[in-house]
């Protein structure tokens, strides 16, 4: 992990919503998700580009990652956001139907221009490639590591179910090859991966079951739509007392076994080696405990 | 400046405000029509916030209603410029 950060959360929050967004930091979310994209209407994209603009200077989202979702740069929208939000440098900026690591690479061409006239660094704001399109599946692991900015990757169910020509279903058979060669190739990268967004907000159980199977596939947190949706998905992705009380053991008895120049040690009969202990560290994180 | 042609902003939804901007008769100055949900508590800081952006873009000859339900700064400003560039036919990266 380049550098970590509790992404277990995503909330998505429409551009145009001066309440939304100001309400957005109070619930708990890892990140905030202001959105210029799919939530604003093709004639309010100006409208909701200022308010973000503005609300973004002044609004305390507390603890919250903070990322922008910017229009595609094929669209007449796309140019516009990236003047007026990179300026600002959000923690990240969310680029939807990413394609191929050509169009990253003109991407982040165009927002290191507007830092270098804002005398930006170039190294601050990460970038989130949305993978939304049967191409981009395809292209995924050269879009996740051939740049050091991009940090994280996500799917986006909706677009690629549409994409493809199918129909979005519960259970996501559609969309299960994409959703394991999209964590593969983050894996590979060494950076997040975001699972799509659970549509129906009602099914506490269903949204429950989807991001256990997240979790299992190696996703790292996954997109909300509705706040209601994170104490279920944080439940999901925050480890639980006993595995944290095995990562702490693990590592600090790692960290013992180190000082005594024993590489790799057992621990209750099972072999700890590094993968193990990066592991371990990794739960630790999650869950907000040093090893003293 | 003048604007060109009459535009809105904005929506009628809990903090947010509306702005509706149309142009009036050569050398006719300002007309302000303000209400907000807010006034007797903010109703000085918003008509400041108005005036300070009109000042700014140098807006004259405008007829402006503002229907405010407790907006805070930062989306008054954004509402009332986007309101004001759209008068002035200044939009960009919108379909109108």
């Amino acid at each position: 992990m380049k550098n970590f950060k509790k992404r277990r959360s995503m909330l998505y929050i429409p551009g145009n919503n001066p309440a939304m967004i100001q309400q957005g930091g109070i619930y708990g979310a890892d990140s905030i998700l202001l959105d210029l994209e799919d939530a604003v209407a093709l004639n309010q994209k100006d409208a909701a580009r200022t308010l973000v603009r503005n609300m973004i200077k002044v609004t305390n989202f507390y603890d919250a990652e903070v990322c922008v979702r910017v229009n595609h740069l094929s669209t007449p929208f796309g140019l516009a956001d990236l003047e007026e939000i990179v300026p600002l440098q959000p923690s990240a900026i969310r680029y939807p139907k990413t394609e191929s690591p050509e169009e990253v690479a003109n991407l982040l061409k165009i927002i290191e221009k507007i830092e270098d006239r804002h005398g930006l660094p170039h190294n601050k704001m990460t970038l989130h490639a949305m993978i939304e399109t049967a191409m981009g599946v395809q292209n995924v692991f050269n879009i996740a590591s051939q740049f050091s900015r991009v940090d994280a990757i996500t799917i986006g169910g909706q677009d690629l179910t549409a994409d493809m020509n199918i129909i979005y279903t519960s259970d996501g058979a559609g969309i299960d090859f994409a959703r394991k060669r999209i964590v593969m190739a983050a894996k590979a990268s060494h950076i997040d991966v975001i699972d799509t967004v659970f549509p129906d907000v009602n099914d506490e159980e269903g949204l429950r079951k989807e991001t256990e199977y997240a979790k299992k596939i190696g996703f790292t947190g996954k997109a909300v739509i509705n706040p209601r949706q994170i104490e279920i998905i944080h439940e999901v992705f925050t480890p639980t007392e006993e595995e944290v009380r095995k990562a702490y053991r693990i590592v600090k008895e790692f960290r013992a076994n180190s000082a005594a120049g024993i590489g790799v040690f057992a621990i209750d009969g099972k072999m700890i080696d590094a993968p193990v202990v990066a592991r371990a560290e990794y739960i630790l994180r999650l869950a907000n405990v040093t090893v003293g | 400046m003048k604007p060109k042609i009459a535009a809105q902003s904005g929506t009628f939804e809990s903090s947010d405000v509306i702005f509706l901007i149309e142009p009036r008769p050569d050398n006719s100055g300002r007309k302000l029509e303000i209400s907000s949900t807010v006034m007797q508590q903010f109703g000085a800081s918003f008509n400041r916030i108005v005036i300070e952006m009109l000042d700014q873009y140098e807006m004259t000859d405008i007829h402006l209603i503002a229907k405010d339900k407790g907006a805070l700064e930062p989306t008054i400003k954004a509402r009332l410029e986007t309101a004001i560039k759209r008068s002035l036919d200044q939009q960009e990266g919108t379909l109108k």
